[in-house]
């Protein structure tokens, strides 16, 4: 196996610069890499495969009959961002999080950043995510958005950018620890050299994190993982995360409101639940409180809710935070409520609502990627650069028609990752997704998060849905990191 | 723990049993045809008899010969009891119990699931034997693993309840047809078909070593005792019942002998009943008439488990519903 004939045309690359010269740790993986027999990583990749599918570490596919369920394509050489670059993400991320849950919390509160006018009043009310049912509500400790996933990219630069904020129910980071399993099993001697900050404790977090919400009182908080059931396309990751965390998977069916408190139904009758981890949209929680026709919800939880009997994470309506015209806004909000300037910026944004953006959209289709701001997982989007003429026709009428649910960013250039295709290696696209856990004492950044990778040649969805595939993600520690020449004496291979 | 989970650890145990359960019929038959050229064509619809699924045959295929009886009992989806049926479902079941069973567990029955999926899409059956030890091996390396990696509390109970209920159910059954086809084979009889015959019945019932060990000779009236009232025997209907007995009561916390729900009850009573039974009461009561009413009665056992630990009745005037206020 070699990188000889590797080539970054033009991308920037986080292993190789445009000399093709490797940095130090990436140097040391590359040589490990070098040093296989031939076929050998090949082998190992074809492993590792199999080994997902035998664990039944699969996604199911929306509308496709017979094979449902894939695996989530895996590739064995691991993405590694240094120590620095992730002290800065990490800050960066945390007064994020935190000014995001102020902007909740004042937007169902006293909306006193609608009246300083900051935000327009009618892009929140008309905001996909927002939920009228949660005005004057008062989550246990405060807190609304206590999971989030947010998507980082990198540019030509090699800056990072956040590219979404997910509040609602991220998923992907049972992928995280699972690839880290994979990469353990698979290239011991790799991991051990390297000094990698650990993922596998983000369970046990979670759960603390869940019980520090339960209602005053409670000694040992019941928390329960809420699943939409097996049909859904992130079911083995909320099995993966109650089994990991030990606590019970329940399905609507299993919770009842009775006297007022939330119960799930046991063998020996009802028992009362303090927190919920729920993996379920918002509108199919409660038919009373939502969407009526929910068959999978909980009659009454809401208010139970509303009355402090139980914690939910995260709490319904964070999803107006995550609409994508609101994230325009999103360094504003920081300014406002942290008094700070954003530590990791936004992918510049066109909104087009505002005349002069939308102006300058239409003329530069072209160039652009043009998102619908409720669509999410790759779905409604422009990629101007790649679209046909129609198609760019088609996408003018519908901005023209409806600009409040439209925005636009540059095409970036994503940076780009070597992945393994059949002998060899070639460059491929990647985004980063951390997770954060925001809780009443502190908040934990996940050290390395899902790196997606677009596996088809030139593409740049990532999303599972769409041909994408993943990475283990390595953050380096900050000190102690092996030297090269100690690594060297090493024989022992992968 | 929650009636769902519960539930879906039950059945799950069914169905493997149950698929472990046809995959010997059908093994034990085929060995059998083999051996008596001339019984092939009709010792196959016995076959479908056992299983139950006689009348959703005889609209699916009409006369059964070697060819459809193994399609059916085998791979065919439009029979919830083919062993392809049986495995997805013991799958699905495990699959919405995965964080709660051990991942030993859920590894195993997924990989079972991907072989016989793979073995489904290839035609030819060249080595049909093969094919169902492993099914069995599959089986019983479930039942090993889930022994000694899952908690031993009532999730594994309720596992084993399951499984003991279908067993009994099964080995009754096996009985219960076979008997009556190869008694009144008079031809047979002092032939050495006879033996043949009898072989293959206590084969269908993995019971054939353990039965020469304890009784020696063959006999039909000690095979009967053998498969029905045998305390040690792990396929005789005695044994699946005190075992499944013991998990009853472990579940529910009840003293042996005593009960404290419909279910423990109506088991309690099967149990009392195979344990003061002898080889001349059957006998006086018809066998087929016995072997009948011991069916029925774990049916009834099956549907009060069902209704008392899966489907508890809770709600009352103070439990929200999904009629308005």
């Amino acid at each position: 196996m070699r990188f000889d004939g590797y080539d970054t045309e033009g991308f920037y690359d986080e292993v190789f610069d445009s000399q093709g010269f490797a940095e130090i740790i990436a140097d040391l993986l590359i040589q490990r890499v070098n040093a296989l027999p031939e076929s050998e990583l090949q082998r190992r990749q074809k492993a590792a495969e199999i080994a997902l599918l035998n664990l039944g570490i699969t996604f199911n596919v929306y509308g496709s009959e017979a094979q449902t369920e894939k695996i989530f394509p895996f590739d064995i050489v691991p993405r590694i961002v240094q120590a620095k670059e992730w002290e800065v993400l990490e800050r960066g991320l945390k007064q994020r999080i935190t000014a995001l849950n102020s902007f909740i919390h004042d937007v169902y509160n006293d909306q006193k950043i609608i009246k300083d006018g900051i935000v327009p009043a009618e892009l929140i009310f008309s905001a996909d995510g927002f939920r009228k049912p949660c005005i004057g509500l008062e989550p246990p400790c405060g807190i609304w958005c206590h999971i989030t996933g947010t998507d980082l990219v990198r540019d030509g630069s090699g800056e990072f950018f956040v590219l979404e904020d997910n509040l609602r129910c991220p998923s992907g980071v049972s992928y995280v620890l699972e690839n880290r399993l994979l990469m353990k099993r698979t290239f011991p001697m790799v991991f051990d050299a390297c000094s990698v900050q650990p993922v596998t404790d983000y369970p046990s977090r979670l759960l603390e994190m869940l019980q520090e919400m339960a209602p005053p009182g409670v000694r040992t908080p019941v928390a329960v993982v809420w699943t939409p059931g097996i049909y859904n396309s992130a079911y083995f990751e909320h099995s993966f995360l109650a089994q990991q965390m030990g606590v019970p998977l329940v399905e609507g069916g299993d919770l009842v409101v009775h006297r007022g408190e939330v119960m799930m139904r046991t063998t020996k009758g009802l028992e009362r639940v303090d927190v919920i981890y729920r993996r379920i949209d918002d509108d199919f929680m409660d038919p009373k409180a939502f969407r009526a026709d929910s068959m999978l919800g909980v009659p009454g939880l809401m208010k139970a809710y509303s009355k402090g009997k139980v914690a939910l994470a995260n709490a319904p309506g964070t999803g107006v935070a995550d609409d994508k015209a609101v994230y325009a806004y999103v360094p504003e909000i920081i300014r406002y409520y942290l008094g700070e300037d954003p530590i990791i910026n936004n992918v510049p944004t066109y909104a087009c609502w505002r005349d002069d953006d939308r102006k300058y959209v239409l003329e530069n289709l072209d160039k652009l990627v043009v998102k619908a701001v409720n669509e999410s997982g790759g779905y409604g989007m422009l990629i101007g650069p790649h679209a046909s003429k129609a198609e760019r026709e088609e996408f003018a009428q519908r901005i023209k028609a409806n600009p409040r649910t439209y925005i636009a960013q540059p095409t970036l250039a994503l940076s780009r990752v070597p992945v393994l295709v059949d002998d060899h290696f070639e460059g491929r696209h990647v985004d980063l997704r951390p997770y954060i856990l925001f809780g009443a004492k502190s908040t934990y950044v996940l050290p390395g998060g899902l790196t997606r990778v677009a596996l088809k040649k030139g593409s740049l969805v990532v999303n599972s849905s769409q041909g994408g595939g993943s990475k283990d993600t390595w953050v380096l520690n900050a000190e102690g990191g092996p030297s090269p020449e100690s690594e060297l004496q090493q024989e022992e291979g992968l | 723990m929650l009636s769902r989970v519960a539930n879906s650890i039950y059945w799950l145990n069914r169905y493997i049993e149950r698929a472990e359960n046809v995959a010997r019929f059908i093994d034990a038959n085929y060995h059998m045809t083999l051996d008596i050229p001339d019984s092939a064509s009709h010792q196959w619809q016995p076959l479908i008899n056992t299983t139950g699924d006689h009348e959703l045959f005889q609209k699916l295929y009409g006369e059964a010969n070697r060819e459809n009886a193994i399609e059916f009992l085998v791979f065919d989806r439009n029979n919830p009891n083919s062993i392809f049926s049986c495995v997805r479902s013991a799958r699905e079941n495990a699959r919405s119990v995965r964080e709660y069973i051990s991942s030993e567990m859920w590894e195993h029955l997924n990989t079972f699931y991907l072989m016989i999926n793979t073995a489904a899409q290839e035609v030819s059956m060249d080595l049909p034997h093969q094919f169902f030890v492993d099914i069995m091996n599959a089986s019983h390396t479930f039942s090993g693993t889930t022994d000694s990696t899952m908690n031993h509390g009532e999730g594994w109970h309720f596992g084993r309840l399951g499984r003991m209920l279908e067993r009994a159910d099964k080995t009754s059954r096996i009985l219960d047809v076979k008997y009556f086809i190869l008694l009144p084979s008079v031809d047979y009889i002092g032939s050495s078909y006879d033996n043949i015959l009898w072989g293959a019945l206590l084969r269908s019932a993995s019971a054939f070593e353990m039965y020469r060990k304890r009784h020696g000779r063959i006999d039909p009236k000690k095979i009967v005792d053998f498969l029905m009232l045998d305390k040690h025997f792990p396929r005789a209907v005695h044994f699946c019942i005190v075992t499944a007995m013991i998990s009853m009561n472990n579940i529910t916390g009840s003293q042996r002998g005593t009960f404290s729900n419909k279910a423990e009850q109506q088991l309690g009573k099967l149990l009392a009943e195979f344990n003061f039974a002898s080889l001349e009461d059957i006998f006086e009561h018809g066998l087929h008439e016995y072997l009948d009413s011991t069916q029925t009665r774990i049916n009834t056992i099956g549907a009060a488990v069902q209704a008392e630990f899966f489907s508890p009745q809770i709600a009352d005037s103070t439990t929200e519903s999904r009629t308005l206020e």
